[in-house]
């Protein structure tokens, strides 16, 4: 037996193909792209400052706790994992947060839900989406400073101060620029017994062409992005299209029950973070469930959870939390899906 | 001659390399001057040498011979005189020294007298009587015994002999070079496998980038009408020539785990397998093969027909390799081979590649796992590798097997794939070893405790059965006392005493049995699993 022990210093294979980590980080990165160009382009400079906040916080955060717990800096910080957690969050946080938001935010993330944890690889719950359900717990009124789209009252520097210092421009006030998001004043007003009809008409059409101005753009180009992503295979189709589909069904369904008091599927396909958790946060390997089969009970979990949410929780869009639901429910999920080995019969 | 497919979960589309070694036909490799034949060339237990030092011998005459059944007799590769029975380095992954015979070559090369056999005049059990006394093995990479798969048993009947021509693996271009050179020595070799195993039909299955193989296997067969041998194409895809991975592509039949292809009515050989069996009824035993001797820092890749105990050393001299670069050696292929320390180790019956790959400057760091999915994605068994992975490090064994450890066939595929560059096969091969590790110190705790207990019982029936003697004498000494038929008391006293040592020496014997039987049982055992395991893992 001892030749056996032996035997595995040996180690075949001796190829390996060219993909690695950063890699597959960098690729989601640029996938990334698009969205965010849209997302500058509706809602003006903020996600440039956040982002200009939330990556340098994310890799210091990264460093110092490497360092506390004695771990290489170079193979880790030159994996992009923790410039993704950061541009996520850049993404989702509102334009006009102000600094320490995203400063809290992230370092959160990164430090607590990453690094406590065991850093890559060992985070049970999705980084991003950590920070974000904090924040969305403790600040949540900064959570929804949102312009609305495409007014470009801010420029870079008025935007800048506003973050920085908490002071606008003369003669506007924070209630003046921002607007609630789509999915936000639908949520309010139905509660106050409008009907979606009514709710369209009084915000001078609202919901856009598919699911409110300026978002359906986003989250088109965040489609179009994690499409790509799909096609370099660094992502599989599974999370995404049980995401939409879930989330999809679920709309459709309570809508033909009732017009009046539901949105559209297609409203909520194109509204708020859908596409970006569908294809970039869902899709978060390390907290996703692992076997095919999983992953799609996975994605149709946080597609359900937040419809649910969006509907009747008390959040206007509920995807971080659906995320964390499901994380929690992995290690079930895989160990009840795994595939059929060959020659084993079905069970 | 359209053969419907099936296919497998999972493969690789590895990039071939096999070009370079296909430039020019096979040629003979020069003898060298010494040979070194380890005893053991192929899955099982070794042989042992019928030779001494000082004997002359001749090509092809038997110089080991096989003592127990999982194994296959070595003969001479050239003719010349035995100088030495030692311990030399042979090529395993253990880079462990192991016994061989030393053949000094005379430079005649003489033959024995070769006795050429008509496979129709023979009964199926004469045919692998002969096919074992010439030594053949697997010649695919495993070295399983081919004697045995053409065995299929009473009770078996094989629907399909399938001939492995598949070889998927990058670099190797050794079968193709034979079918391409040799194509009718193949057919006839898997016509004599079919008679021994009473086939129905025979498919020849080969990859789709080896056309001319194909070609020229398609022309041969056109001049052996009657037969019913197929050539199939298959897709060119690693690792479809694993056994069990080309019968599900052939013939859409999945071979439960733990149980033999023989259970689906199919029996698989490698292609040159089939062209030493034909050998072997021509009067010639497996003393050489086809190498492929290939890879970076060689300025004549190439195929040699090699006979065994050649040094890998003279090869690559022979294939121009620059002494100055730094590679890793390897026999076999770049997924499934192993690396060789010594270069001076022989060619053995299992050599199917010798292969050279520079040698990594900065191994890329391994990052953790994370949960990417794409080593399952890849995987021929759908193993679920990141969870293997996961509790095989964390040495959870009773973990790793439910996610049954020990139907991985270790041909790291999900290695080659891993975006954190996480060394997988390795974590398998450790925990498949801990596990027999673990059973075998089970089973000899087992037969400790069982001892124990016995012995312990013993000791209490000797001390019942003494009381009850002193309680008899003290019976018998009131009778004589007594005086009452005392002759008849003692004859009978005696007698019952004689029976009890009889009954305990039986007893006695009876256990050194038993634990005589469990051990050899125990080690039978144990052989059987690491054969079984070695034949699935590799092709055949
Ligand atoms: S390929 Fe590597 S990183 Fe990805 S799941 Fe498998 S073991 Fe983990
Ligand atoms: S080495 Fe084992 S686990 Fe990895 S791909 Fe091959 S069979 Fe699957």
């Amino acid at each position: 037996m001892t030749d056996h022990r032996r035997g595995h210093i040996h180690s075949s294979p001796f190829l390996h193909s060219s993909n690695s980590v950063s890699r597959i980080m960098r690729l989601v990165l640029l996938a990334l792209i698009p969205g965010m160009l849209a997302h500058w382009y509706f809602f003006g400079w903020g996600l440039l400052i956040n982002l200009g906040i939330a990556i340098p916080t994310a890799l210091a955060g990264e460093a110092l706790m490497l360092r506390l717990r004695h771990r290489p800096l170079t193979p880790f910080l030159s994996d992009y994992s923790a410039i993704l957690t950061a541009v996520l969050l850049a993404i989702a946080l509102p334009s006009l947060a102000p600094w320490w938001l995203i400063f809290i935010g992230t370092a959160f993330a990164i430090i607590i839900a990453k690094q406590l944890y065991g850093g890559l690889g060992y985070n049970p719950f999705n980084p991003a989406m950590v920070g974000y359900a904090m924040l969305l717990i403790a600040f949540p009124r900064e959570m929804t400073t949102w312009l609305p789209a495409q007014t470009h009252e801010l420029a870079f520097m008025d935007n800048l101060r506003y973050s920085f210092l908490n002071v606008l421009p003369h003669g506007l006030t924070l209630d003046s620029i921002s607007m609630a998001t789509p999915l936000d004043t639908v949520k309010t007003r139905l509660g106050l017994n409008m009907t979606i009809h009514e709710i369209n008409s009084q915000f001078q059409n609202l919901f856009g062409m598919l699911g409110g101005r300026g978002w359906e753009w986003v989250n088109l180009m965040f489609l179009f992005g994690g499409i790509g992503l799909i096609f370099m295979r660094v992502i599989s189709w599974h999370i995404p299209v049980a995401v939409i589909g879930s989330l999809f069904f679920c709309a459709l369904a309570f809508q033909l029950a009732d017009v009046d008091t539901h949105a559209s599927p297609i409203f909520h396909l194109f509204s708020g973070a859908t596409m970006l958790g569908a294809f970039f946060i869902a899709t978060d390997p390390i907290s996703a469930a692992t076997t095919p089969r999983g992953r799609l009970y996975y994605g149709a979990g946080i597609g359900i959870l937040t419809y649910i949410i969006r509907s009747w929780g008390g959040y206007p869009d509920g995807f971080a939390f659906a995320v964390l639901l499901m994380n929690m429910a992995v290690p079930t999920i895989d160990y009840y899906t795994q595939p059929r080995v060959f020659g084993h019969r079905d069970d | 001659m359209s053969h419907r497919l099936w296919r497998f979960h999972g493969g690789l589309h590895l990039p071939g390399h096999k070009k370079i070694s296909m430039h020019e036909r096979v040629r003979e490799a020069a003898i060298p001057s010494q040979l070194v034949l380890p005893l053991q060339q192929h899955i099982g237990h070794p042989t042992e040498a019928i030779v001494s030092v000082g004997d002359r011998v001749r090509r092809g005459q038997m110089i080991a011979e096989s003592k127990s059944f999982v194994s296959a007799p070595i003969h001479a590769t050239t003719s010349g005189q035995i100088i030495a029975i030692e311990n030399r380095p042979v090529p395993h992954p253990s880079g462990l020294d192991a016994p061989c015979i030393i053949l000094e070559a005379d430079g005649k090369d003489e033959a024995i007298e070769a006795q050429a056999h008509d496979y129709r005049n023979m009964e199926p059990a004469e045919l692998r009587h002969l096919l074992r006394d010439a030594g053949i093995v697997g010649l695919g990479g495993a070295g399983f015994p081919s004697f045995i798969k053409l065995n299929p048993g009473p009770e078996n009947k094989v629907k399909t002999l399938l001939l492995n021509g598949a070889e998927c693996e990058p670099y190797i271009t050794c079968d193709a070079m034979l079918m391409q050179e040799h194509p009718h020595e193949i057919i006839k070799g898997l016509l004599i496998m079919k008679h021994a195993l009473q086939a129905e039909h025979c498919i020849i299955a080969v990859e789709d980038n080896k056309r001319l193989a194909h070609t020229m296997l398609v022309n041969a067969l056109e001049e052996h009408e009657p037969h019913d041998i197929e050539v199939v194409q298959v897709p060119t895809l690693y690792p479809t020539g694993g056994e069990k991975q080309l019968i599900k592509v052939v013939t859409g039949k999945e071979v439960p785990a733990s149980s033999r292809p023989l259970n689906v009515g199919i029996v698989c050989h490698n292609v040159a397998t089939a062209a030493a069996v034909y050998d072997a009824l021509q009067g010639q035993p497996l003393i050489s093969r086809i190498v492929t001797v290939t890879g970076e820092a060689l300025h004549h890749p190439r195929n040699l027909w090699v006979r065994f105990g050649t040094p890998f050393r003279t090869l690559l001299d022979e294939c121009g390799f620059d002494k100055k670069a730094e590679v890793d050696l390897i026999m076999g292929g770049p997924l499934m081979g192993f690396k060789v320390a010594d270069p001076d180790v022989p060619v053995i019956k299992t050599s199917n590649a010798i292969l050279t790959l520079k040698r990594q400057v900065q191994k890329p760091v391994t990052l953790p796992c994370i949960r990417c999915a794409e080593c399952a994605r890849v995987c021929p068994v759908q193993l679920l590798p990141q969870q293997l992975y996961w509790y095989a490090r964390a040495q959870d064994f009773d973990r790793v097997q439910d996610y049954n450890l020990f139907d991985c066939i270790e041909c790291g595929a999900c290695a080659y794939v891993c975006p954190s560059h996480i060394p997988l096969v390795n974590y398998y091969r450790f925990a498949k070893t801990e596990i027999w590790a673990q059973e075998e110190e089970k089973k000899k705790s087992d037969l400790a405790r069982q001892r124990h207990e016995f012995r312990q019982y013993r000791m209490e029936r000797k001390k019942k059965e003494d009381e009850e003697r002193k309680r008899r004498k003290k019976e018998l000494l009131k009778k004589t006392s007594n005086k009452t038929d005392d002759k008849d008391a003692k004859k009978a006293a005696i007698e019952a005493a004689m029976a009890r040592v009889k009954a305990r020496r039986a007893e006695q014997d009876q256990q050194k049995k038993n634990t005589d039987n469990l051990t050899a049982e125990q080690k039978k055992k144990i052989a059987e699993i690491e054969a079984r395991r070695k034949e699935q893992a590799k092709n055949d």
